[in-house]
């Protein structure tokens, strides 16, 4: 029974790698940008709640509120201001700039933070939970995760798919001359891109912070969980990166059951298998590597 | 520095030349450092000043190995801190376990690490770009808890080098060896950069570096160059990594394997100038003397210089040394052709 616990909450842990993942796959899907600044900002939308919880009067969740337009703007900015620009020089630049503002945002938090880890409070609910047989039960939190990523996912899908920003999106990323002669504006879809995606981020790392104490470093863990979950599924499916962030969820539940100082290292293992395995990811049939 | 003259004759003869009256200065005028670094400043400061400017050669050669993968092999690693680990965890292994000389051991760290990335670059290079870096990182991070698994590698805690203690070395002679070995190797490092820029292997990477796909429809082995570079930046780390470990004695998992690394490789690079091998040294010692001055004042030195290299990104892409250059005229290290038409 031990085994079968450690999978499903794996399969709720993976929940939250997979809200965490969307962002990054999102940014990579119609910008080509890998955003090494990912998981500080999560954290960053981390601490902002938690600065707006010991500073008003705010209800944890009525947070998200402000957090996420917050965050939406702070990652509008980033894209008007240095992804744009850094886009114009090629490959590398994009990465390298997100690596800079990866590396101040960390510090930035470090000195206004301290290094202590906090967490967001949620009262009862961190440790309410469903019970399903005598030895395994459900947290609800953890279920309340999963079930956002995946109305997350589901509605970002939707919103690529189906409305007029969505297609513009697409058509930027297939074609981006010929979109432009169709009228679109490539920059300004980019920043709505990536301010969505760090929407995304922010709710996720609100989520993180409720669920698990975090530091101003904290953020090296989620992009490397959020670029495993991504790897794992495959790229440019935002349903391939549930399916990823589940695999690595249970992955690291599975290993962590053998012994506990395995979980992580074993979710970078089945990473590892993969990309030796089937570098395309679990779901993707093409290879969309180059 | 030598000037080669194309066989042609005539009037439509083009004369091709690699470096310039600057690049013979130049080139002295390191030549000169060099011996001034190695014979007059270690009788002249203070031990610990020594101690400090062997992190400075740490710095610079892994400078310029990174600079190797990403300014001329077009891979961004922010992982490296995987080899800087290895080579650290290799030499007190090497010199306490096995009884290795230390400057041997320093050297064969450095072997260790290219044994251990040859195999790796396999896992990694499915990966391109941005992916490819986080995928070094998730390696780096494997190598740490790997090695925190490790009893005889202390574990969490880490290990203390004892070769120094056991043979009853003294303080000076200690401290001075490694400042030379510090010296010879950031040097070796350095010239053996130029050389293979220089060689047909660098004259490919270039080619790599400006279009990958252009290259390998010329005939460059895309791959192999890429994993040839690969090796050699991992080994550069390693000895990077044993330098920084029986500098201080001591490594931790947590702070030999620290991420901190790959932000210092790139800021250093990326502002001192990707892509040339002046740039690195340059960033190296303007890195090197903002961590000291404001050691004092937190962690704002990174912000500073992160911020100081997102803005050299979007507006110098070339660096400090491409502003200083003047657009490549003044070349220490000249590694490219310069075709001068017939007058």
């Amino acid at each position: 029974m031990d085994w079968v616990n450690a999978v499903l909450q794996g399969v709720l842990l993976g929940g939250q790698y997979a809200l965490l993942a969307c962002g990054l796959s999102l940014m990579f899907g119609v910008m080509r940008i890998v955003n090494l600044a990912h998981g500080v900002l999560a954290v960053a939308a981390a601490y902002l709640a938690y600065w707006l919880v010991s500073h008003t009067a705010l209800p944890s969740f009525v947070t998200l509120i402000i957090v996420i337009p917050v965050m939406a703007g702070v990652g509008w900015l980033l894209q008007m201001g240095l992804f744009n620009r850094a886009l114009k020089h090629g490959e590398l630049s994009p990465l390298l700039v997100s690596f800079g503002v990866a590396v101040i945002g960390a510090n930035l938090l470090q000195e206004g933070f301290k290094a202590d880890s906090r967490s967001i409070g949620i009262g009862d609910l961190a440790t309410s939970s469903i019970k399903i047989s005598d030895d395994l039960s459900i947290g609800v939190f953890s279920l309340i995760t999963l079930v956002i990523a995946v109305v997350v996912i589901g509605g970002l899908t939707t919103f690529m798919n189906y409305t007029r920003i969505g297609r513009g999106m697409r058509a930027t990323k297939d074609d981006h001359e010929a979109a432009k002669l169709m009228g679109i504006n490539e920059r300004t879809m980019y920043a709505l891109a990536t301010a969505i995606a760090i929407a995304t981020v922010a709710l996720a790392g609100v989520f993180l912070g409720m669920s698990t104490q975090f530091t101003p470093t904290y953020g090296d863990l989620v992009l490397i969980f959020a670029f495993e979950a991504v790897i794992i599924g495959g790229l440019g499916n935002l349903w391939a990166t549930l399916i990823g962030g589940l695999v690595l969820g249970v992955a690291q539940t599975v290993g962590a059951q053998i012994n506990p100082a395995y979980g992580v290292l074993a979710g970078h293992l089945v990473f590892l298998a993969v990309l030796l395995v089937r570098p395309q990811g679990l779901l993707v049939q093409k290879t969309v590597m180059a | 520095m030598t000037t080669l003259t194309q066989p042609m004759r005539g009037p439509s003869a083009l004369q091709v030349s690699r470096g310039d009256r600057t690049s013979m200065i130049g080139g002295l005028a390191f030549a000169l450092i060099v011996v001034v670094m190695a014979a007059w400043v270690p009788f002249h400061f203070s031990l610990g000043t020594l101690t400090n400017l062997v992190g400075l050669f740490a710095l610079i050669i892994l400078g310029t190995t990174w600079n190797l993968l990403a300014g001329y092999g077009g891979l961004v690693s922010i992982g490296q801190q995987a080899f800087i680990g290895a080579g650290g965890y290799a030499v007190i292994k090497l010199a306490d376990a096995a009884g290795i000389p230390l400057v041997l051991s320093v050297l064969l760290a450095g072997v260790v690490c290219a044994i251990l990335a040859y195999p790796t670059s396999f896992l990694l290079f499915r990966l391109v770009g941005g992916y490819l870096a986080i995928g070094t990182w998730v390696v780096a991070e494997v190598f740490k808890l790997i090695t925190t698994q490790i009893d005889s590698l202390g574990g969490g805690s880490g290990l203390s080098l004892m070769a120094f203690r056991t043979d009853g070395t003294s303080r000076i002679a200690r401290i001075g060896t490694v400042y030379w070995l510090a010296l010879a190797i950031a040097v070796l490092v350095i010239l053996a950069t130029y050389f293979l820029m220089r060689s047909r292997l660098g004259l490919g990477l270039t080619a790599i570096r400006d279009n990958p796909t252009a290259a390998g429809s010329l005939g460059v082995a895309v791959q192999r160059s890429r994993r040839i570079v690969y090796v050699a930046a991992s080994a550069g780390a390693g000895l990077a990594g044993a330098l920084i470990a029986v500098n201080s004695l001591r490594v931790t998992p947590d702070s030999i394997y620290s991420v901190n690394y790959t932000a210092y490789m790139i800021f250093i690079v990326v502002i001192g100038g990707i892509g040339t091998i002046e740039g690195p040294i340059l960033g190296a010692i303007i890195f090197y003397i903002l961590q000291q001055e404001l050691a004092s004042h937190g962690t704002w030195y990174l912000i500073v210089l992160g911020a100081v290299a997102i803005a050299v990104v979007l507006a110098a892409p070339k660096g400090l040394w491409g502003l200083l250059s003047r657009e490549g005229k003044v070349e220490v290290f000249p590694v490219g052709h310069k075709v001068t038409p017939p007058r």
